[in-house]
């Protein structure tokens, strides 16, 4: 990014270490005076917040490792141990516990703010794609997290869920022995969940700082779509945006803690409060509800095999987005056909999360049907055919210029906007 | 284009908040009582001694069936509770007995409970709990009201909904009884609670209803001990947020009134 500043130490100290270790001037051009955008709006937001979803759940997960038991006849109760003896044992909890439901709910936000502004495209490519990769990596510890609690809906929900891995054809049975370290979900799967759930979130941090290398070499986005072509299209990080960021999460905390504090177990389901019980199934096994649409997806399908490859196939789609819409213009703002696709995507994700929820009979299966056909035919054949015939609408010459237009209601016409 | 967007969203919302009405299933079980409870809302606090009487029916009636393995006698006398005297609570305790370890020639050692000790279980294992109940296992209370959607209301409603006339459609097994918030309707407890069944230590007159009632807060309590140390802690968070979330609108609009 062109910007005229530059970082010039103060003191003696500062000079002697920018020769050796220069540490600050990176968080000086990184954190600082990075340059941004100065249209993004409070979709943008999410990035910080999903930091700090991250940092929350290392620091909540660390402190619960401490008092957790990873054996199938003490984990439950350690749970209640926690919540019971360990001094703000039920604070810690109930963050972690809820904070995974914030964490997706974030990333939802996120993802479809990338989806209307078209953030996956030229040249960020890389950047989507390790975005994408972190979302896998969230489902897998999420899921495996869940399973800790140990259960009704763990020990289903596993067992669920790890059977589908048996779908592959020749070796899926040899893997699902291998991930559960036996013949059915028992002492060794929990305990590979319990290393493995602790792992990953180190695997995502990995990540999530090539994620944010990516976006720094490219810049960010923003809502009209266009490049940044001079400085005047950018301020500062600082103070600009770590203000702006900081507020939105508050609001964000605001919300995080009516869950904790007012309705912590709303989000979870009751029979997770019952231990594990091989010998019982729940009369409807379901998981956490930011994975019901995935489920819907793999239960609108009659075929076992087939279920799993578009559940798979519904995340892995994503991986491919750059290359499937593979329209100039970025921002839906200035694209009215993509628009009403898109918002019919966000409704039909709405009613999959919905669907997963419900027994797959009648109706409910009916329409999980057509949604997921739907959610497929939005990325495979919607995004193809508007990259050839749409037409979009005017759009202005900059970023600045936008800016200005937006303020008189006169964004359509870009001759007006010369004169700024 | 706005419009579209508004339509879409609305939509949602009406979907969402209608869904139980518009795509609802033949489930036909009876909607829960709702005795309105002190601990409900924000600023909820138990009913002391509601909790109180609460355990005394437990104690009297439900654990001869019911366990309760994640509570110590000692939680009956911390703040937030049912908060008996620590004296009350020795006393309550030394009741009960509990083998614990042994002596010089490896015999168990038997002693009487104290108040760092768990409720006396009332068998010894799952299979002698099934045997002396018709093969139907009762499930540890502790964490009942947690593991029931809507839980107190469900208790309350459960307990005092066996006076219920069955339908004279339905026939059920002879060691089953009618319950219509049962899920099912056929519960494999008997009717648990008569009136005057135990004589409240103060005094208050006990009907099957109170009964209910206290058994279902004290079970509240049970689930989540900590809950009143919750709310009033969450009750400091959300200030603080909130305050700190003016003083950042206001630091927001200032920094960026010359952008634009």
């Amino acid at each position: 990014m062109n910007h005229d500043y530059e970082y010039t130490p103060g003191n003696a100290f500062t000079k002697w270490l920018d020769k050796r270790l220069p540490l600050i001037r990176f968080a000086d051009e990184n954190l600082l005076s990075f340059p941004t955008p100065r249209n993004l709006n409070y979709f943008w937001t999410f990035g910080f917040i999903l930091t700090l979803c991250l940092v929350t759940q290392i620091i909540t997960g660390i402190v619960l490792a401490m008092h957790y038991t990873p054996h199938v006849l003490m984990a439950f109760d350690s749970i209640e141990h926690i919540m019971r003896d360990v001094n703000y044992g039920w604070l810690i909890r109930y963050i972690h516990a809820n904070g995974a439901s914030m964490f997706f709910l974030a990333v939802f936000i996120h993802m479809f703010r990338g989806l209307y502004y078209g953030s996956y495209k030229e040249p960020r490519e890389i950047l989507w794609i390790l975005g994408v990769v972190i979302f896998l990596l969230m489902i897998i510890t999420a899921f495996m997290g869940y399973v800790l609690v140990w259960g009704q809906m763990s020990f289903w929900g596993a067992t669920v869920i790890t059977n589908l891995v048996g779908a592959i054809p020749l070796v899926g049975e040899s893997i699902l022995t291998l991930l559960l370290g036996g013949f059915s979900v028992d002492n060794p799967t929990l305990n590979r969940f319990f290393s493995l759930h602790y792992l990953l979130p180190f695997v995502i941090f990995g990540v999530v700082i090539l994620h944010i290398w990516a976006l720094h070499v490219t810049g960010n986005n923003n809502p009209t779509g266009i490049s940044v072509k001079n400085t005047n299209d950018t301020i500062s990080f600082h103070p600009y945006y770590t203000v702006k960021d900081l507020f939105a999460y508050v609001v964000f905390l605001l919300m995080f803690a009516y869950f904790i504090f007012y309705n912590p177990n709303i989000l979870g389901h009751p029979d997770n409060y019952i231990e594990a019980d091989a010998m019982v199934t729940p009369a409807h096994i379901v998981p956490e509800w930011y994975l019901l649409p995935f489920y819907a997806i793999l239960r609108a399908v009659p075929d076992k095999l087939m279920g799993v490859l578009l559940m798979f196939g519904s995340i892995v789609v994503l991986f491919f987005l750059p290359w499937l819409d593979t329209m100039k213009v970025k921002s839906a703002r200035y694209r009215p056909t993509y628009k009403i696709f898109y918002f019919t995507f966000l409704l039909t994700c709405f009613l999959l999360g919905y669907l997963g929820g419900q027994a797959p009979e009648g109706l409910y299966l009916f329409l999980s049907r057509v949604c997921t056909i739907y959610y497929f035919a939005f990325f495979l054949v919607v995004m193809p055919i508007l990259s050839r015939y749409e037409k979009p609408s005017p759009m202005p010459i900059g970023i600045s210029n936008s800016a200005i237009n937006t303020d008189l209601g006169t964004d359509k016409n870009p001759a007006l906007s010369i004169n700024n | 284009m706005r419009l579209t967007q508004a339509i879409i969203i609305l939509l949602t919302i009406v979907f969402f908040s209608n869904n139980q009405n518009l795509l609802a299933s033949g489930d036909e079980t009876f909607k829960n009582l709702k005795p309105n409870f002190s601990f409900e809302g924000p600023f909820g606090k138990f009913d002391r001694e509601s909790l109180k009487r609460g355990y005394q029916v437990y104690s009297e009636v439900c654990s001869s069936c019911h366990g309760m393995k994640q509570l110590s006698f000692r939680n009956l006398s911390q703040p937030g509770g049912p908060e008996f005297s620590i004296n009350k609570v020795k006393e309550i305790a030394s009741e009960y007995f509990i083998l614990d370890g042994s002596d010089e020639y490896g015999d168990p050692i038997e002693r009487s409970r104290v108040p760092s000790d768990r409720f006396q279980p009332p068998f010894d294992n799952k299979d002698a709990a099934k045997a002396s109940n018709n093969g139907a296992y009762p499930p540890d209370l502790s964490l009942i009201v947690k593991a029931r959607s809507d839980g107190a209301n469900y208790i309350y409603s459960l307990l005092s909904g066996y006076e219920e006339p069955m339908p004279e459609s339905m026939h059920i097994d002879e060691s089953l009884s009618y319950n219509p918030w049962f899920s099912g309707s056929a519960i494999a407890m008997a009717q648990p609670l008569y009136d005057e069944m135990v004589e409240y230590d103060d005094g208050t007159i006990a009907s099957i209803s109170q009964m209910s009632y206290d058994v279902a807060n004290f079970l509240a309590w049970a689930a989540e001990p900590t809950m009143e140390e919750r709310k009033s802690l969450g009750l400091i968070v959300m200030g603080f947020l909130f305050i700190f979330l003016i003083l950042m609108f206001f630091s927001v609009r200032r920094l960026f009134k010359d952008v634009h």
